[in-house]
């Protein structure tokens, strides 16, 4: 069963630099890094010691709160560090690399035929299980909850994010494997969503519910997909999947290996030769970012696209979800009469001097400014036109903000996560953190309600 | 370069003082500041609060120009050294040199002060809360001077601006707290403190205060004012139109409102929404007077015969209705911030608007009130609004369980 999804509000930013589609390996990192923050509230507890052997795959720390829940290593080498920051929070494990990687073999399956009970007790001792998030709350999902769907988007809207259908080529075998075996631990069904016109890696996939999504970004958040086809509502949990975590999830069922490999698309317009380079998660950014060369020094690097990643520093690791890897100019600068000046060079949803909307295809390089200070929420009915979700944006952000559990659930906070308000954070005159505000809204929510 | 590295420096050694945000404030004027990303997403759009209320401005300036020339030509109109305009919106007799000394003389000093002591009040708040010098007021400053009368003296401008800015906003928190709009609040106290003043027949064109009483009085009535007490209105329908009449100072030209309302539109800072809704109200409102005159309900005799029985769709050009509708109803802290209820909401101020206006000879002016009554009723639209939302997922969660 096909399904169509049409989004019309919304807003697809187009940037200078796009990946281009040629697909080189990365030189093989000297050392890999791990980075708790990476899985949001999950307290690590350390199984391995500094200076210890480990092969790719093996425990590195379990969730202090779940320790069924386990992080295992992306590759082979000797644990050199545990850096902790204040109150001895561990920020980074640092892994001394073998020149080859050894797998630790947790044996291969038959997704067709393996148990529900088994794959669960197996995807949590191989160290998969954080690839699978649910909603609400937007972490890592809890394995005693039966999830009424599972969500994959293959479809990237977002800014000069990887494009699936490239990264996924040739790996139908492994993605084959993961849905069948995860389609076993719901009791609905597996969502996949694809680009309308692309010809998909899914497309011929069994098992699943394929649904075809056109429109701007953010149609292929999968959370905007969730709304349109099966929203999640009080007490109902939903996963989701990102499609590359599939294809690691597949490879361990059916060769019984973890193998953290990802093609990553380094983009933005101060490199280069944007393009897609084939390294591991935890490698050092700096092994393919000055392969592609910078044209600028005074660059912010991001773990993922510039709408939902992080900040990292041209030395720093890949995240353990990223799939891009992208470079934008900083705008530490100031700009003489910025604020009252006709604007060509930036993208603005407004015509309030700004000229982007005469040039619906032109591409922009942007930089980090914020193009004005905080304030107060002054303007309204500007999110709406961007948040394809039947939500109200504005109050449900406030609702946020004043800790008000009842509003917040009441106005639809289970079924948002904190990607979903980039876009009204992007055009937010008033520059507020959406994504921070939501973030914090549902940490309350999970603390306070669980 | 050179100024640029210097307010640099500057800023860095206020930072954190009780200076800083005042000093920030003028220097954000001349440079967008060098604030970059933190949290969330790594890029912004190009719009801010500035850039929004800036273009606001934008609009209102073709109205402040014209009510300069409209000061100085209803004065030299009434002392009779002048014709009256006769060859459409522009008339030499309009547009000249003697007409806008007049008005820079009375406009400009409204403008300063409205200004000068509204940021002054600002800055101070900012400076005692430690928060920047947010924006709010650079549109309510300029809407100030447009809808007062023009011989209004400025110490009672200056006490209606620090009431308006005090009261009004800074006890809420600040823009985007405030209930009211500044703008009106302004313009309310300044009618219920000195009523004798504002709601005369005489404070409406310049000079006509001072001369009461004396052999060259002239009247300074507006088009409401002659309307309320039954009077024919006097005017021509185009002249209300470009605005050739009395009345406060930026209100009266309809269609330089109307080019403003295209433009806010356009740029997509106003709601079309409001503006659309609110002007349907107005005519579906005159519209039912009308009928109620057209039936013999209302004759001659009535003390509302005047303006029950004007033309309905006259009631948009005379008075202040299509000014309060573009720059007053469709500001977004007040009014309704859903979209279904800025219909609501701005259908009931323009529908209220001529309701008042009809119903209070004392005040013909309906506009201000019902905006402001609708300010305090914007939140409750909206809370019916959004319980229909939570109502769906109410109802999709119910079918779920069932």
């Amino acid at each position: 069963m096909s399904k169509d999804i049409k989004i019309k509000k919304g807003l697809t930013i187009r940037l200078k630099g796009e990946a281009d589609k040629t697909l080189s390996n990365a030189p093989r990192s000297r050392t890999f890094a791990v980075n708790p923050s990476n899985f949001h509230l999950i307290t690590p507890k350390m199984v391995v010691k500094e200076g210890a052997k480990i092969l790719a795959g093996d425990t590195i720390f379990y969730s202090k709160s779940k320790e069924e829940i386990k992080f295992v290593s992306p590759v082979s080498g000797t644990l050199t560090t545990i850096a902790r920051g204040a109150k001895r929070v561990i920020t980074q494990i640092t892994i001394e690399a073998d020149s080859q990687d050894s797998f630790k073999d947790f044996g291969s399956v038959n997704p067709e035929t393996i148990e529900a009970n088994a794959l669960k007790e197996h995807l949590l001792a191989s160290g998969c299980w954080p690839f699978i998030k649910q909603r609400p709350y937007d972490v890592i999902a809890n394995p005693d909850v039966s999830p009424k769907a599972i969500f994959v988007s293959a479809y990237a809207t977002a800014p000069l994010a990887a494009d699936y259908d490239y990264t996924l080529k040739g790996k139908e075998k492994f993605l084959q494997a993961a849905l069948t075996a995860l389609g076993k631990l719901t009791s609905g069904q597996v969502h996949v969503s694809v680009g309308s016109e692309a010809k998909s890696p899914f497309s011929d996939l069994q098992g699943i519910n394929l649904h075809r999504v056109s429109g701007p970004h953010p149609a292929g958040n999968v959370g905007t997909q969730i709304a349109k086809i099966d929203p999640v509502n009080k007490g109902e949990t939903v996963w989701t999947v990102s499609p590359q975590d599939l294809v690691i999830i597949g490879e361990l069922l059916l060769t019984g290996k973890f193998n953290a490999e990802r093609i990553v698309a380094l983009a933005g317009s101060p490199v280069k030769t944007p393009k897609y380079y084939r390294t591991k998660i935890g490698a050092e950014v700096s092994t393919f970012l000055y392969d592609a060369g910078l044209d600028e020094e005074n660059v912010r690097v991001i773990n993922g696209n510039v709408l939902t990643g992080n900040k990292i520093s041209p030395k720093g690791f890949l995240g353990y979800y990223s799939d891009a890897i992208t470079v934008i100019p900083e705008g530490d600068d100031y700009e003489l009469f910025g604020w009252n000046k006709p604007v060509f060079n930036k993208i603005s949803p407004s015509r309030a001097m700004t000229f982007s909307w005469m040039f619906p295809k032109k591409k922009y390089d942007l930089d980090t400014n914020t193009n004005g200070e905080h304030r107060a929420f002054v303007v309204t009915g500007n999110y709406e036109e961007v948040f394809p979700l039947d939500i109200y944006p504005l109050q449900i952000l406030k609702a946020c903000m004043v800790q008000d559990l009842d509003a917040m659930e009441a106005l639809g906070m289970y079924e948002v996560a904190p990607e979903d308000f980039a876009l009204t954070e992007f055009i937010c005159v008033s520059k507020q953190p959406h994504q921070e505000i939501i973030r914090n809204g549902l940490d309350l929510m999970y603390k306070e309600i669980g | 370069m050179g100024l640029k590295q210097n307010l640099h420096k500057l800023k860095e050694k206020y930072k954190g003082t009780k200076m800083a945000p005042a000093f920030n404030a003028i220097h954000t004027f001349l440079y967008l500041p060098n604030e970059t990303t933190h949290s969330g997403g790594h890029v912004r759009a190009a719009d801010d609060l500035k850039r929004t209320m800036n273009t606001v401005i934008m609009a209102l300036v073709p109205c402040l120009i014209f009510g300069m020339f409209n000061a100085g030509y209803q004065y030299h109109l009434a002392l009779g050294d002048i014709q009256a305009v006769s060859s459409g919106f522009f008339s030499s007799e309009f547009w000249n040199w003697d007409n806008l000394v007049i008005g820079l003389w009375k406009v400009l000093p409204l403008v300063i002060v409205s200004y000068g002591v509204g940021l002054a009040v600002e800055f101070i708040f900012a400076m005692i809360k430690g928060h920047e010098v947010e924006e709010g007021y650079l549109v309510t400053g300029m809407l100030v001077p447009l809808i007062v009368p023009i011989d209004i003296p400025l110490w009672m401008l200056t006490i209606a601006v620090i009431f308006g800015v005090v009261i009004g906003k800074e006890v809420f928190g600040g823009t985007g707290m405030n209930i009211l709009n500044p703008a009106l609040t302004i313009r309310a106290f300044l009618f219920f403190a000195y009523p004798t003043w504002m709601s005369g027949d005489k404070v409406w064109v310049h000079g006509a205060v001072e001369r009461v009483g004396q052999p060259d009085a002239i009247s300074g009535e507006t088009i409401l004012g002659s309307l309320a007490q039954s009077n024919p209105a006097g005017y021509d329908w185009l002249d209300m139109f470009y605005g050739f009449i009395p009345g406060s100072v930026g209100e009266t030209s309809t269609l330089l409102i109307l080019l403003g309302a295209l433009f806010l539109i356009y740029s997509k800072i106003g709601s079309w929404r409001i503006m659309v809704s609110a002007v349907v109200g107005a005519l579906i409102m005159g519209f039912i007077f009308n009928s109620v005159v057209d039936a013999g309900i209302i004759t001659e005799t009535s003390k509302f015969y005047g303006l029950m029985s004007t033309e309905f769709w006259q009631h948009l050009i005379i008075g202040g209705l299509a000014f309060g509708i573009v720059y007053m109803a469709t500001d977004p802290v007040t009014a309704s911030q859903t979209n279904k209820g800025k219909w609501i909401y701005g259908f009931l101020i323009g529908f209220i608007s001529v309701l008042i206006r009809v119903f209070n000879p004392a005040y013909p002016e309906g506009v201000m009130l019902a905006i402001l009554l609708m300010n305090v009723f914007a939140p409750t639209i909206d809370h019916y609004v959004i319980q229909g939302n939570i109502k769906k997922r109410m109802k999709r969660l119910k079918v779920k369980t069932a």
